[in-house]
């Protein structure tokens, strides 16, 4: 059994309206139990549509989402228990930030969950080091704090929930190039050493091809491509008919097969790319 | 959040759309008046004749217009039903502490008619006007107000920016709630305390972002040199055209018609 599956999964803005839009179209979808997933897609594909319904916020249209084979509106009331189990972080997640300090706003979503004091302090200790917020931070007020502090202390408001699966919309928006593979390398730690399973949509082909398992393609509303990183970044013409490209080493990569040199297909890292070369090099006797 | 008709513009073409809004906003308080003026059927079917043909002109579907009523509709039934038990005069009717007259049956009509007619009337002017021209027409007509040393042009800027904002705002809130749903918060149970201490994770972050827009916003309107209203030209002149003149006449005609009715026939009240 898988930890999260949807069948026909369909999400449709204000239905019966001249103005109804179909923003997920029947999707269809296994994810397990310690998977990294990444989620690409042009703008308006409806990335966060569908990561808003698998965390309960939106109700889907028609379709099921199961956690742990349980349909997760099967009891209504119930629907905050999957939110704290289904963690989101949303796009620009600092305009959420409402507390005096820093560590109270950490704890909001743990006091909702009604643990304890000594719970709540542990839960905020833990999830400011997995985002690496210093100590003396954690008693500032959230509005002193720089734009990366202030994104990673609403990351932090979401992992102290614990949930079983993390999703984040866009983690790195707007960040500059040292913050987000600081805030992505934490991500992928908090991945590594908590085994959860992390949901991560994101612009940045680059950004996908370094740290997810398997790679979910959406392009006007329907799923395209669910497969692991490698299979789906070795289709560059049909990614690029739906407006996405492959990451760069890749196409440099690619670029050189073409031209002839025996590299294997698929590199996705800069790191892998290296090993290759040097390889091929030492094989021809040039180094 | 986003289902907030009243007073919402709704694009189309149309003999209204395209008539000078001064002369709509002109119109819409002398109709108003109007309907309060009403003491016989004749006249108040004047009106009604008005109304209907404003609402036919408009070309605005009809389902938007219920939907306008509908928010008041409570208001119109229980007026309506206070007027109709508790008129003066010979009782045509009586069970328990209720009596129907007639005068209690006109009182009835009318306060029900009137309510209609004046929430449709407005919605005709919100509906056939962007609130853009709204506030320009408004700016102008209340030029002569300067002499009072008011500063028009500053109130009318205001309130376009206000007009503009609100679906903005009502965006914002929607994203934040959910965000913060999204962690717990808990808005729809509990006791009315609870409720709107649970309004708290939602109105911060509002506030915030309303002041960094309002600052971002002022930045912006400095950096285009603006500065008030003195010595600005319009990109958008105003002028009456012919069709301008013609729905002046006929509303003229309808004032002159339900003055007449007034003076000519009998009052039923
Ligand atoms: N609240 C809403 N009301 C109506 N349409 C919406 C709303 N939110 C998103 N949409 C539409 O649904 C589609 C998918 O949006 P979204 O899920 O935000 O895409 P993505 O996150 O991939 O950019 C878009 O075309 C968008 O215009
Ligand atoms: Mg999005």
């Amino acid at each position: 059994m898988s930890l999260l599956s949807a069948r026909g999964l369909t999400y449709i803005y204000s239905q019966g309206m001249p103005t109804q839009h179909v923003a997920v179209d029947h999707l269809d979808f296994d994810i397990e139990q310690g998977e990294f997933v990444g989620i690409i897609g042009h703008t308006g594909s409806g990335k966060s549509t569908l990561v808003q319904m698998l965390n309960g916020l939106l109700k889907p249209t028609a379709g099921t989402i199961e956690l742990d084979g349980v349909n997760i509106w099967s009891k209504p009331k119930e629907i905050r228990a999957i939110r704290f189990r289904v963690g989101l972080v949303f796009q620009y997640p600092e305009y959420q930030l409402f507390e005096e300090t820093v560590a109270k706003d950490i704890a909001f979503g743990p006091t909702n969950m009604g643990l304890d004091a000594q719970q709540i302090e542990n839960r905020v200790y833990d999830a400011a080091k997995f985002v690496d917020l210093k100590q003396e931070l954690l008693e500032k007020s959230p509005f002193d704090l720089s734009g990366g502090e202030k994104r990673r202390a609403a990351i932090a408001g979401v992992i102290a929930m614990d949930p079983d699966i993390l999703i984040l919309d866009e983690p790195c928006a707007g960040l500059d190039p040292v913050g987000r593979d600081i805030l992505l390398s934490q991500i992928y730690n908090y991945h590594k050493e908590r085994g959860n399973t992390v949901i991560l949509v994101s612009h940045s082909m680059e950004d996908v091809a370094t740290v997810c398992d398997r790679v979910m393609v959406m392009n006007h509303a329907k799923l395209e491509m669910f497969d692991s990183a490698q299979n789906v970044f070795s289709r560059r013409d049909e990614l690029s008919a739906m407006g996405l490209r492959v990451p760069q080493i890749t196409s440099i990569v690619d670029s050189l097969i073409e031209a002839g040199f025996p590299l294997s297909k698929g590199v996705l890292t800069v790191d892998r790319a290296v090993m290759e070369i040097t390889e091929f090099l030492k094989k021809e006797g040039r180094l | 959040m986003r289902d907030v008709t009243l007073g919402q513009y709704f694009p189309c073409d149309s003999v209204l759309h395209r008539l000078d809004p001064r002369l709509k906003i002109v119109s819409l308080i002398a109709f108003i008046a109007l309907t309060f003026c009403t003491f016989n059927y004749a006249s108040l079917g004047i009106v009604c004749a008005m109304v209907i043909a404003a609402v036919l002109l408009s070309r605005v579907p009809f389902k938007m217009y219920l939907k306008s009523l509908k928010v008041i509709i409570i208001i119109v039934v229980i007026t309506s039903l206070l007027n109709l038990f508790y008129g003066q005069g010979e009782p045509i009717f009586e069970w328990w502490i209720f009596k129907v007259t007639w005068a209690g049956i006109h009182n009835a009509v009318f306060v029900c008619v009137r309510i209609v007619c004046l929430i449709l009337f407005s919605s005709v002017l919100t509906f056939t006007t962007s609130p853009n021209d709204l506030t320009d027409a408004l700016e102008r007509l209340m030029k002569p107000l300067t002499i009072f040393h008011i500063k028009v042009h500053e109130i009318a800027m205001m309130m376009t920016i206000a007009l503009r904002f609100v679906p903005t705002l009502l965006e914002e809130t929607d994203k934040i709630m959910a965000a913060q749903k999204a962690r717990g918060a808990d808005m729809e149970s509990g006791s009315l305390i609870s409720r709107v201490k649970a309004l708290i994770p939602v109105l911060v972050p509002l506030f915030v972002s309303s002041f960094r827009r309002a600052y971002e916003l002022a930045v912006a309107m400095e950096c285009r040199c603006y500065q008030g209203g003195k010595g600005r030209t319009r990109m958008k002149q105003l002028k009456l055209m012919k069709r301008d003149y013609i729905s002046m006449a006929v509303s003229l005609l309808a004032i002159a018609g339900v003055v007449l009715c007034n003076i000519f026939l009998l009052s039923v009240r």
